[in-house]
């Protein structure tokens, strides 16, 4: 069993959002920057838990990123992955990645790919679906549990309302989210371990993305809160009925 | 070279936030100077004809029992055969669960550039541009579409819906339809309660309100109202309420046109999954509390005076 992980980077969860250059880089001075927690949470730490069910199978990771992205592979290689693969190039057009990932997968027969369900900066949704797409693998969005049955996977994803329970035979591409697995943090061994681990860097191909960012924006300021006395509370009623026209 | 709007449908049904889709489709439409068309899969709905007074001149439809369960890769594979069919240019969805799993696949397939999660109308001054949520609303990004062929998924709550006069003609696809590899095994609904994810209006409690036994104050407000319940993740961690209806960073993101908050301090993984709603009320005893400086509304007092206050007025003014 082989199993891909894709795992970005992102701006820490707190981090403030502020655009330098015209607004049109993100301000990145003083940032910390962590592993899209839909990554590390959901699909790298589920597919850690595969592997220690069935230690026959082996962890990859991959990333397209700079050589900025290093620290965030290495804490994936220490929770757990065998090895990583990082494709050195930057770009932000969600094509461009899968289609750079899809390259890599295609050489590498994967049974299982595991991707978040968005990156919390640039909330596409889209890489997992992509890269389904171009290695002409089944996909299932949004998964909040994932179970493998020898050759068959068992997968529980959102809908409207409620989680629906898919039954798909592997290879498949899977977008994870809350539920699939619980966070860990990494202990001193893998920590060690991880140093030695193979974090091979390969060079993108020539691949034109479909979309460009011109600019960024921050949302204007809100007006300011309305207090109301709490010895009214029936004039908070009042406003959000007449004012708001809520209902 | 119509503008095509996906339809997407649960129990026989076009969903709301398809509908919202449909009515941005036909405006995009209308600013290309075409016309716009819809498409569903599976089984027809009854008075589909009727979603004409939303714009759509035609609707394409592909009645097939296997369409019926939703598998991304089929749904791609027909929705990419109709485009060429139709000759469509733009392809609108909602960016809603199912939107989120064909839209990127068939951008793939088309290789036809995506925005996911707009919330405006593209610009076309120079070149087509498409505003779209980052960050979970804390910021957007304006993407530029630099392909013949354009996808864009909406974000909910984030267009107006228009309503008109007219009828759609409905219109038959004949397009090949490939064995599915996903199968549905069940669907387990929540049943009886507003979805959380479509409503309008939310209340929500956090640990303010002490423990699972004076949840009536989340839940009888709501009642009064008809709005969904939610909860902030503190909550569900110590399984006051069910996980389902935790909203944040880690939980659903949703954009209601009403997110009333109780006892929730507003951590800043809180306002990622509520800060696209329209009206934000807070309630809260801390005047330091962060939630205050996302809200429109607030009080600052104790949820257990002033809540049952607020129900019963909501109650009086409803006549219930
Ligand atoms: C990586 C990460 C991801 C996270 N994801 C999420 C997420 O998705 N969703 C989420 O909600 N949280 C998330 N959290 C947790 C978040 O940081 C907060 O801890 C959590 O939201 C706090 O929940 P709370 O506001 O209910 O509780 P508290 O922070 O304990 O706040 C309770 C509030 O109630 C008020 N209060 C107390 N008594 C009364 C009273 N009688 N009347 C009125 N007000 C009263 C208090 O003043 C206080 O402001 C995440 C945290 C991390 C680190
Ligand atoms: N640069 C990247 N390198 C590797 N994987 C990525 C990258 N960007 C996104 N992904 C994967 O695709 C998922 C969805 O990303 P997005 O489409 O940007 O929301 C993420 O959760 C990751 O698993």
């Amino acid at each position: 069993m082989k199993i891909l992980v894709c795992i970005s980077k992102t701006p820490d969860t707190t981090a403030k959002i502020a655009f330098t250059d015209n607004n049109t880089k993100f301000a990145e001075a003083g940032i910390q920057f962590i592993i899209n927690p839909y990554d590390e949470w959901y699909a790298l730490v589920r597919a850690i838990e595969l592997k220690e069910a069935n230690p026959d199978t082996q962890v990859h990771l991959i990333n397209v990123g700079g050589p900025d992205a290093d620290p965030i592979i290495r804490k994936a290689l220490a929770l757990g992955g065998d090895e990583a693969i990082r494709i050195n190039a930057n770009g932000n057009d969600s094509y461009y990645i899968a289609a750079q990932i899809a390259e890599v997968a295609k050489q590498n027969s994967y049974d299982l790919i595991l991707t978040g369900k968005e990156t919390i900066d640039y909330n596409g949704s889209s890489v997992g679906g992509m890269l389904a797409e171009l290695l002409d693998l089944p996909f299932v969005s949004l998964a909040t549990k994932v179970d493998l049955n020898g050759t068959t996977c068992t997968v529980n994803r959102e809908i409207e309302g409620g989680e629906e329970v898919n039954e798909v035979t592997l290879p498949v591409v899977i977008s994870c989210g809350k539920g699939v697995a619980e966070q860990r943090i990494p202990n001193m061994r893998g920590i060690m371990g991880a140093r030695s681990k193979p974090l091979k860097v390969v060079e993108p191909q020539a691949i034109d993305p479909l979309t460009t960012i011109v600019s960024f924006e921050l949302p204007p300021a809100k007006a300011g809160v309305k207090l109301v006395s709490p010895d009214h509370p029936e004039e908070l009623v009042r406003l959000l009925h007449e004012e708001a026209k809520l209902f | 070279m119509p503008v095509l709007v996906f339809l997407d449908q649960s129990e026989g049904q076009v969903k709301k936030n398809s509908i919202e889709a449909a009515s941005y489709a036909a405006k995009v439409a209308e600013l290309a100077g075409t016309t716009a068309e819809g498409i569903i899969l599976g089984s027809i709905p009854t008075g589909l004809a009727e979603l004409g007074v939303y714009g759509l001149k035609k609707i394409h439809t592909l009645k097939q029992e296997t369409l019926d369960h939703f598998d991304a890769q089929i749904f791609a594979k027909v929705i990419a055969e109709a485009v060429s069919v139709i000759g469509a240019k733009i392809i609108v969805f909602s960016n809603n669960v199912n939107g989120k799993a064909i839209a990127p696949r068939l951008s793939a397939h088309l290789k036809a550039g995506l925005v996911m999660g707009a919330i405006d109308l593209p610009v076309t001054t120079d070149g087509f541009v498409v505003k779209k949520s980052l960050f979970s609303g804390k910021a957007f990004a304006n993407v530029s579409i630099k392909t013949e062929i354009k996808i864009i998924t909406l974000n909910h709550n984030s267009y107006k819906v228009i309503k008109g006069e007219g009828a759609a003609e409905i219109s038959e696809l004949s397009v090949q339809v490939d064995r599915a590899k996903v199968s549905v095994i069940a669907v387990n609904k929540i049943t009886g309660e507003v979805p959380l994810a479509e409503a309008e209006l939310v209340i929500s409690g956090g640990r303010g309100l002490k423990g699972p036994e004076n949840w009536h104050l989340v839940t009888d407000l709501a009642k009064a109202l008809g709005a969904a319940t939610a909860c902030s993740r503190a909550v569900a961690d110590v399984d006051w309420r069910p996980h389902h209806e935790h909203v944040g960073q880690t939980g659903l993101t949703i954009a209601p046109n009403l997110y009333f908050a109780i006892g929730i301090s507003g951590a800043i993984q809180h306002l990622a999954g509520v800060n696209r709603s329209k009206v934000i009320v807070v309630i809260n005893k801390d005047p330091e509390a962060p939630f205050f400086k996302a809200a429109d509304y607030g009080i600052v007092g104790d949820a257990f005076e002033v809540m049952p206050k607020i129900i019963d007025e909501v109650k009086r003014l409803k006549g219930l």
